[in-house]
């Protein structure tokens, strides 16, 4: 049984908020689904699931499907940290193949800036009841130490260089001056990054993604549902989840949840790597676009910080368009989760809906794929291969 | 390293840190750490060592988990600098002579001397909920 061809992504829409100062939590989720299902041509009387994760109010959809007063069959939902909406995807295809619901609304939403949060550097406050906390939380990691020695150990298996790893900062401000949303719209150059301040060496200021307010929304269909609706087909061609663990210790550093839920969405779609036109590969930190490239197959482990430089992922330039709104990089990185957001840009750029300047021509077959919540050394992880219909 | 156990910086007892409280098959890691003594975790049955510690090994899921007494010795796997926090520090991923890579902060070192593969040792000490940690300190 294979989820390809099973649902639609029908509707999509990001906030265009970056700082949110007067809305609640709850109301950004409300106007991120109220944009997705307006996207679609839907109503909220329409939808039978609805799955979010652990930034919604509660960490449960229970308490937005009351806000919302959704009438429900189905809902799902958890932390599953920034790539939760890419992996939802799959859960609402599943869910809509085995006949329980026919409409599903996945939302994301959150309010970082608003709140004055020091999103990298903050101290993870784990509760006492996770396994690892005991014996990790006092050191003070942050999600800025964990990368950083991500960076430090793959410069050294494999000659990787910041200049190399600036180019993804530098590719993703190509796309975003061109995006009026962007929370960051100046061009940056692979000096400005690798002279910005560290702030976890080896990664810098500039190494970092954006912190804003925001979020956005989906909508997935049974696919009677989407050809009766209006709007360009996107159809959910493959897809892949996987949870990288600790292993007991025993762990490489170098490789990403990508090496698993790749192959597994891949395999799915049938599809092959030149097919892809278009990828959204979330870019928490410029090391984990190099590493996530990589473990997808794009290039072979360890070529990644090449694959990257002289604008490869710059859309009209290189060979792999990415993160053409401008990424967690430089456009949006709502409440620090940047799933939804790539998989918003891949729909709009196999409906041709991208900025004219970054559109990729006859995009057709289009791949969303990031990290999610952080468990030391391990992470969940989320892949989804879409299809222009 | 027992007079370690009868300094109480923070002046807090191990035995009430809320990180040692929900686990009560992981009190002889803590008691022994308060004793300045380093503990790792083997399987009775695989054979093998696991970190972080757990009372089910991961490998084969046998619940024979012994408490070996370690000299605390590895090398830095990798490790990044917090450069903004006051005081900045030093996060760093060991990879213990026992093999499982160990996540903790490094004391006692020069941010600049640093590198993979430099020598280290586990320096137990108390944090202010309690419980002792094993830091790792630059090998004399
Ligand atoms: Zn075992």
């Amino acid at each position: 049984m294979s989820l390809s061809g099973a649902a639609y992504i029908a509707g999509a829409f990001e906030h265009p908020t970056r700082f949110a100062p007067d809305k609640s939590v709850a109301l950004l989720h409300a106007e991120c689904a109220r944009g997705a299902l307006d996207d679609a041509g839907l109503t909220f009387r329409d939808v039978d699931a609805y799955f979010c994760g652990g930034e919604a109010p509660g960490a449960s959809p229970a308490y937005m499907a009351d806000y919302l007063n959704l009438n429900l069959k189905h809902l799902s939902g958890g932390e599953l940290g920034g790539s939760g909406p890419i992996g939802y995807i799959g859960h609402a295809a599943a869910a809509i193949q085995a006949g329980k619901c026919d409409v599903a609304l996945i939302t994301m939403a959150g309010r970082p800036r608003a709140v004055g949060q020091a999103t990298g550097t903050e101290k993870q406050n784990f509760p006492s009841d996770i396994p690892f906390s005991p014996f990790d939380v006092a050191f003070n990691w942050s999600i800025l130490t964990i990368y950083g020695s991500y960076a430090r150990r793959h410069m050294h298996e494999f000659g990787t260089t910041s200049e190399q790893m600036a180019w993804v900062k530098v590719s993703a401000s190509h796309h975003a001056q061109h995006n009026p949303n962007a929370r960051l719209r100046q061009v940056f150059t692979v000096e400005e990054v690798v002279n910005s301040r560290f702030v976890a060496d080896p990664l810098h200021m500039l190494d970092c993604c954006v912190i804003t307010d925001g979020g956005g929304g989906l909508v997935v269909t049974r696919p009677e549902i989407a050809k009766s609706l209006k709007r360009p087909l996107v159809k959910l061609r493959g897809h892949g989840q996987a949870m990288t663990v600790n292993n007991g210790g025993m762990v490489d550093m170098v490789h990403t949840g990508a090496a698993l839920s790749g192959p597994l969405a891949f395999a799915e779609a049938g599809v092959r790597h030149a097919d892809i036109k278009y990828a959204s590969v979330y870019d928490n930190f410029t090391i984990m676009v190099v590493m996530q490239l990589e473990d997808l197959g794009f290039c072979k482990k360890g070529e990644g910080g090449r694959f990257v430089m002289d604008g490869n992922l710059i859309s009209g330039v290189g060979k792999l368009p990415w993160n053409t709104d401008g990424g967690g990089m430089c456009n949006n990185h709502p409440i620090n989760r940047g799933g939804m957001t790539k998989a918003i840009e891949a729909v709009r750029q196999l409906r041709g809906e991208a900025h004219p300047r970054v559109q990729v021509p006859d995009c057709n077959i289009a791949l969303a794929s990031g990290p999610g919540l952080i468990n030391g050394v391990g992470h969940y992880h989320s892949t989804a291969i879409l299809e222009r219909e | 390293m027992s007079t370690q156990a009868t300094k109480k910086p923070f002046g807090v007892p191990w035995e009430t840190d809320p990180f040692v409280t929900p686990w009560p098959e992981m009190r002889p890691f803590w008691a022994a750490a308060a004793e300045g003594r380093f503990l790792m975790p083997r399987c009775g049955d695989c054979g093998k060592y696991h970190w972080h510690p757990r009372a089910v090994c991961p490998f084969c899921h046998s619940r024979k988990i012994e408490w070996i007494e370690s000299p605390g010795r590895g090398t830095i796997f990798s490790f990044s600098i917090a450069r903004t926090w006051s005081p900045p520090h030093a996060i760093a991923f060991v990879k213990t002579a026992e093999e499982p890579v160990i996540l903790t902060q490094l004391v006692d070192c020069d941010f600049d001397a640093l590198r993979i593969e430099l020598p280290v040792k586990v320096k137990l000490a108390p944090v202010e909920a309690g419980r002792w940690m094993p830091f790792f300190a630059p090998e004399r």
